[in-house]
């Protein structure tokens, strides 16, 4: 081995050992596991700062969706999941992996698809319009994730007595992929899709995609936070974590989360004191 | 092609501006990937070098091995680190998973083969040459082989390169075990996927280019280190 060869070893050791003095400085430092619509839509962003100023406690997001996002909980890699589908945060905690579920805020899913509006669903309900993007075959766009929105998703064409697993055909896409991308394939081939508001009015590649059908009370989109269990998974920072919990759902948390706003447009709107949400 | 022009104004500004964030992600990015492949070639040459002047049982199954792990795909990669890394998993008492050394330690992974399978054949080619010379002369096999990597530091530091190139794209091992957390373990390709996938098309784009731009900082610094060395 040549001298330079042993200096380059050195320096890949000096480097590793600064990286991980770097990581170990920061003590108040909880991981949560989250869904890509609060990460795309730059809720987190904007909200992490001030937690952080307010609370001491620093932040650190995983932008997962809603199944991916419990399953790192699950493995005991986050010490608070904050996600958007209420069956399945139910069965994470019957299953005695989170301490309690706090409703946090809502917003809406929105059906978005192209101006001219192939299969005429603009201003119907919602069943009707997965109906009519049914039987047109139209183009459609679908998370297929096991995301809060893909579950939300399901649940729609469940209720529009689609069987979408039965039904489905060339026009239905699964692309397994985030809201971002599914808003970007959509874009790109002009096809209907489920989107949750805060990603759309935050997305910059919309093309010739619009807002169809939107303000059907089915379209609500809850989201919930929850402690992981200390007592499954013993690493957890619950001390911290709590913290973070209860400063969303605080009176201070709850308007910071209302003020946040793109272009003049409310994007969640927080409804901890809400006992049935 | 308007994108295209856009991204190029944007990556202009970018780096014009050079705001806090952008560097450092690209501290980030190079630091992670510099280390996993020095790591790799640390591993790497002996490893390779050993393959060619010592008789080792299995010889021509761990050369096949290392070649078909070059196309290994960093995101089996990253699922395999993070299974391990998880605190569910065999080494999650070490609490590394979603840091930069769990990001290291997957590119490490990726660029060892590489480092191996360059450095081989390359000894394939001089030990033939100069080794039996060498050994002839009364060197020891070790000293031999050290001159003999001396001869080719230059196809060394391609090793080297190769291996860092592999690390420095890749986005599908790093952002799992990464996890891209902002001003933690968020690198070039991790924002790069996730600009993409808020739809600001020309941002992803011009971080590209800055990728790029580092990329051939990187490759031009080793050339000129690599002529340094060999005087000329």
């Amino acid at each position: 081995m040549t001298h330079w060869c042993r200096s380059l070893r050195a320096f890949a050791i000096i480097l590793l050992a600064s990286l991980s003095v770097s990581a170990s400085a920061q003590d108040e430092t909880i991981v949560v596991a989250s869904t890509t619509s609060t990460q795309d839509s730059g809720l987190f962003g904007y909200l992490l700062p001030i937690v952080k100023e307010k609370t001491g406690v620093e932040v650190k997001v995983l932008a997962q969706g809603t199944g991916q996002a419990l399953d790192t909980a699950r493995r005991g890699d986050a010490d608070v999941v904050l996600v958007h589908a209420r069956s399945a945060e139910e069965k994470f905690l019957a299953e005695g992996f989170g301490v309690k579920r706090y409703p946090v805020m809502y917003n809406d899913f929105i059906l978005v698809g192209p101006k001219d509006d192939p299969a005429g669903i603009k201003g119907r309900d919602v069943a009707a319009a997965l109906q009519a993007i049914r039987t047109k075959a139209a183009p459609f766009i679908s998370r297929g994730d096991r995301s809060g929105t893909h579950i939300a998703e399901l649940a729609l064409w469940k209720d529009a007595g689609v069987d979408i697993a039965k039904d489905r055909g060339p026009w239905y896409k699964e692309i397994g992929q985030g809201m971002g991308a599914a808003l970007n394939t959509a874009s790109a081939s002009n096809a209907y899709v489920l989107s949750d508001r805060g990603t759309w009015l935050a997305f910059k590649n919309r093309g010739d995609l619009t807002i169809l059908v939107e303000g059907d009370k089915r379209l609500f989109n809850q989201y919930g936070v929850m402690l992981v269990s200390p007592a499954k998974h013993p690493t957890v920072k619950k001390e911290a974590g709590q913290r973070f919990i209860d400063w969303l759902i605080s009176s201070e948390g709850q308007k910071a989360i209302a003020d946040y706003k793109i272009e003049g447009q409310q994007l969640f709107y927080p409804n901890a004191n809400d006992p049935n949400a | 092609m308007n994108d295209f022009v856009q991204a190029l104004g944007t990556a202009a500004t970018l780096i014009g501006h050079l705001d806090a964030e952008l560097r450092e992600v690209v501290v980030l990015s190079l630091g992670v990937s510099l280390s996993a492949a020095a790591i790799a070639f640390a591993i790497g040459v002996p490893f390779g070098t050993a393959l060619v002047i010592y008789r080792i049982p299995g010889k021509g199954a761990l050369i096949v091995t290392a070649n078909a792990l070059l196309g290994l795909p960093p995101v089996v990669v990253g699922l395999a680190v993070y299974l391990l890394l998880s605190r569910s998993g065999p080494l999650g008492a070490l609490g590394i998973l979603f840091t930069p050394t769990a990001m290291i330690v997957a590119q490490t992974i990726l660029g060892i083969p590489i480092v191996i399978a360059l450095v081989h054949r390359m000894m394939v080619d001089l030990w033939a040459t100069y080794g039996d010379v060498l050994l002839v002369d009364g060197a020891s096999r070790l000293r031999a082989a050290g001159s003999v990597l001396n001869i080719g530091r230059e196809r060394l530091i391609t090793a080297f390169l190769a291996a860092f190139g592999r690390a420095i794209a890749e986005v599908g091992a790093i952002i799992i075990v990464g996890g891209n957390i902002r001003g933690y373990t968020r690198t070039m390709t991790t924002a790069i996927a996730l600009e993409t996938s808020k739809g600001e098309l020309s941002l992803a784009l011009a971080l590209g280019i800055i990728l790029i731009i580092l990329s051939m900082t990187v490759s031009a610094l080793s050339y000129s280190f690599g002529r340094f060395l060999t005087g000329r």
